[in-house]
């Protein structure tokens, strides 16, 4: 049951066309039936996949295979490119009104993490824009959806305006608005019931908490675990309230989420934000170029080259590797080959970009604190020239410095030490295997590492 | 169309039946009309049974979330039957089509009729819900308590979410509808120490079924699936052979993901049934056959509404009736 990423489905059909310079109509429907595939276990709308399959099919016969890529890639190439098109470009932004209080509403079926999804946009608000929101309690159906949104608005510490639920919701909204108005609170976020699309009498109450306080956003929350029924769900909450934009939530866990994409090719709305874990501050500004590569199952393999190319100094890498070789690698190389990772950007990002990194069993559920980088590197900060360039010098009482100097505790220190030992010792194994055989890739390096940070 | 004849039949003549089958007609309403609707319209506008015609019927399962691999499968069956039979009229094909499809609902077994749930006699029944968040844990556990209480048994609740906001307020808020007790700690404290506790007060009270809630999770959060094996584990010890069902809460909205929240939540937990709920809105229906066809783990339960009285029993029979109404009416 294992997904298979695209780039893995299509690697049968690349090795059959390797080296050819053109790539013909029967390579192009080969390589699109994978396509087809991949989208359609990804879970977009079979209706987007086909309109989609289409326009690769006729950009990708007949062209040029670029001079760096394979024709399997071009064709990759062409989806991705397609698919960030399709997908759009950033566009968080909340819309500000210009007599406060801006009104945002929230909306959705149920249990697709409306009442979470409002906290976490209220912290977010506070945080990112400075901002005072008020929060509203109009699910008056669930059992206990109130008593959620009190729950976080202690948790948030922000004020949460509820009035039971012998009140109808657009009564409660009037009220709010008027408490808003009052405390001169500069946001209101509406929390509704989750309700089916289809159901008439529940959407009508949304129509008219809209006409009543004309809304500046209207949030659609989507779970990301949708299936080929997304289309419907947002096309019709689209119809009858005319949304502003999408939040996609559960992110965090392991769908490919093409509900987005056939979210955005049916209403053409922005997917604004992603809720990427329990905590009230993940919510995140969402990527569609991520979400693109996500969909399709593979490493952002390009823009990884392209971010190598742009920040690591060649010149450098290459000496690392020749002191990696000789095993002269000392903790002052270790640092500055942190250093040239981290400009890359944050490690987890750079992890999701190596192909088929989903599927390695240790890299899975791989936590990566970029604390722990810190850490890490405040230890050998700590360390002086000498112990740097030979650790073996260090002694109890070295240590006990080195962990006062950094904050950390001995134990952190002596387990960097044993790492960085043992990473020494993979090089030289490495180093031996690969003069035995042929030059080995330069991407296989990495595999055997076990970087103190992850 | 045999084997339609023979599903019109027994539910003619079973009038009991009729009123189940009524909701699930009512709650199916949608996905019943859309898919057959697609597929008469497929068989209207191909007249060869060719390629073509098999990649769109290909699209309307998929459109259904039939898992992929399922669709290809049945895809192939097609195939060769068609070509077995040697049938070119795609209005023959369609007698095909819904044969298969229901083979995949019934399995290997003939006519396996409803798997209810494993209740213990005269003795205390363990029932574990788990799942992903927002499935509808909680609520069907509502809904099962009022069931189970409206048959003459002694429910107890016990609130194993005690990390989401206000969870425990919504089961408890359950517990006072139905009227059961709920056993519950405060919010944030050890979720096996509160099932711990709700054994040992559903045995002193003499209870005949302990509900057990529990925390949404995603399924790819390794620690919160380990936790959910400790709260197995403590059933287990506290309880020889229990827990007795451990039922997998899904949203029939999920799509593919639904595969991978079963495989890893049987894993974790061993499930034992799963409850499909928001049956009543569109599309869906296909991810039972996925599930049944690549993991063999029966639906028990299904969700058809928002009253407390829409929790229905899974009837296989039913379903295939609600799914394929038109089709059988047609005849």
């Amino acid at each position: 049951m294992a997904f298979e990423g695209l780039a893995d489905r299509l690697q049968n059909t690349i090795q059959k066309i390797k080296g050819k310079g053109k790539v013909t109509e029967q390579d192009v429907k080969e390589m699109t039936r994978e396509v087809r595939l991949a989208l359609l276990e990804a879970d977009v709308n079979f209706k987007v996949v086909k309109d989609f399959i289409k326009r690769v099919k006729e950009r990708a016969v007949g062209e040029e295979v670029m001079e760096s890529l394979t024709p399997g890639q071009q064709v990759i190439k062409i989806v991705k490119e397609e698919l960030s098109s399709l997908m759009g470009g950033d566009e968080s932004k909340i819309a500000v009104s210009d007599r406060p209080p801006t009104v945002i509403m929230m909306v959705g079926l149920q249990g697709a993490g409306k009442t979470t999804t409002t906290g976490k946009l209220a912290n977010l608000l506070r945080k990112k824009y400075n901002r005072k929101p008020l929060l509203v309690a109009a699910d008056i159906y669930r059992p206990a959806a109130i008593d959620q949104l009190e729950t976080l608005g202690k948790q948030l510490n922000m004020p949460v305006y509820s009035a039971g639920t012998d009140i109808s919701p657009v009564e409660i909204v009037n009220q709010a608005m008027a408490k808003a108005k009052e405390e001169h609170l500069d946001y209101v976020l509406i929390d509704t019931a989750g309700r089916l699309h289809i159901d008439g009498d529940l959407m009508d109450e949304l129509i008219q908490i809209k006409n009543n306080v004309s809304p500046d956003e209207i949030f659609l929350v989507v779970d990301a675990m949708t299936g080929q029924d997304a289309v419907n769900v947002a096309e019709s909450f689209n119809d009858q309230l005319d949304v502003s934009g999408v939040i996609l939530t559960k992110l965090d866990g392991d769908t490919r989420g093409g509900a987005a994409l056939s979210i955005k090719a049916v209403t053409d709305k922005p997917i604004k934000f992603a809720g990427m874990g329990e905590k009230l501050d993940q919510l995140e500004v969402f990527h569609p170029e991520r979400m693109a590569s996500r969909i399709l199952g593979m490493g952002d393999v390009l823009s990884l080259i392209e971010k190598a190319q742009e920040n690591v100094d060649e010149k450098r890498a290459k000496e690392l590797e020749e002191k990696m070789r000789s095993a002269s690698f000392t903790f002052d190389d270790f640092l500055e080959q942190m250093g040239q990772v981290r400009k890359m950007g944050p490690l987890d990002e750079l992890l999701d970009m190596i192909p088929g990194s989903n599927k390695m069993k240790g890299l899975k559920n791989v936590e990566i604190d970029e604390k722990q980088i810190s850490h890490v590197e405040a230890v050998i900060q700590s360390m002086t020239a000498k112990e740097r360039q030979d650790p073996s010098i260090i002694n109890a009482n070295r240590k006990k410095r080195i962990a006062k100097g950094s904050g950390r505790s001995v134990s952190e220190v002596n387990r960097l030490l044993k790492q960085f030992e043992e990473m020494k010792k993979m090089m030289k194994q490495m180093t031996n295997m690969q003069q035995g055989g042929k030059k080995g890739k330069k991407g296989k390096k990495g595999k055997g590492f076990n970087f103190p940070f992850m | 169309m045999s084997f339609f004849k023979k599903l019109k039949e027994k539910f003619q003549t079973n009038q009991s039946n009729e009123e189940v089958s009524d909701k699930y007609k009512d709650g199916l309403s949608k996905t019943r009309k859309t898919f057959s609707e697609k597929i008469n319209d497929l068989v209207a506008r191909y007249r060869k049974v060719d390629e073509d015609f098999f990649e769109d019927l290909e699209e309307v399962l998929i459109a259904a979330d039939v898992g992929v691999s399922t669709v290809m499968d049945l895809i192939d069956e097609l195939k060769m039957e068609v070509k077995r039979r040697n049938i070119s009229d795609t209005k023959e094909v369609k007698s095909v089509i819904s044969e298969k499809l229901v083979d995949i609902y019934y399995g290997d077994s003939e006519e396996e009729s409803s798997v209810g749930l494993n209740m213990q006699e005269n003795e205390l029944t363990v029932i574990l819900f788990v799942g992903v968040n927002g499935v509808g844990k909680t609520t069907t556990i509502g809904k099962l308590a009022h069931q189970l209480k409206s048959e003459g048994k002694k429910v107890l609740l016990t609130a194993g979410d005690t990390f989401r906001a206000g969870a425990i307020e919504q089961l408890s808020e359950w517990g006072k509808r139905v009227e059961v007790d709920v056993i519950k700690h405060s919010e944030g404290s050890d979720p096996a120490a509160v099932i711990y506790d709700g054994i040992q007060a559903a045995k002193s009270r003499e209870a005949d079924v302990l509900l057990c809630d529990t925390a949404g999770r995603l399924q790819n959060k390794v620690n919160l699936m380990n936790e959910l094996s400790k709260v197995k584990r403590v059933i287990e010890r506290e309880i020889p052979n229990a827990p007795h069902e451990v039922l997998l809460v899904l949203d029939a909205t999920t799509g593919q993901n639904a595969l991978s929240q079963a495989k890893t939540f049987s894993e974790a937990t061993d499930v034992s049934g799963i409850v499909l709920t928001k049956l009543d809105g569109t599309a869906k229906g296909g991810i039972v056959l996925a599930i049944r066809n690549e993991l063999g783990i029966p639906v028990k339960l299904v969700g058809l509404g928002e009253k407390v009285t829409d929790l229905q029993t899974f009837d296989p029979q039913a379903f295939v009736y609600g799914l394929f109404a038109d089709m059988i009416d047609d005849e």
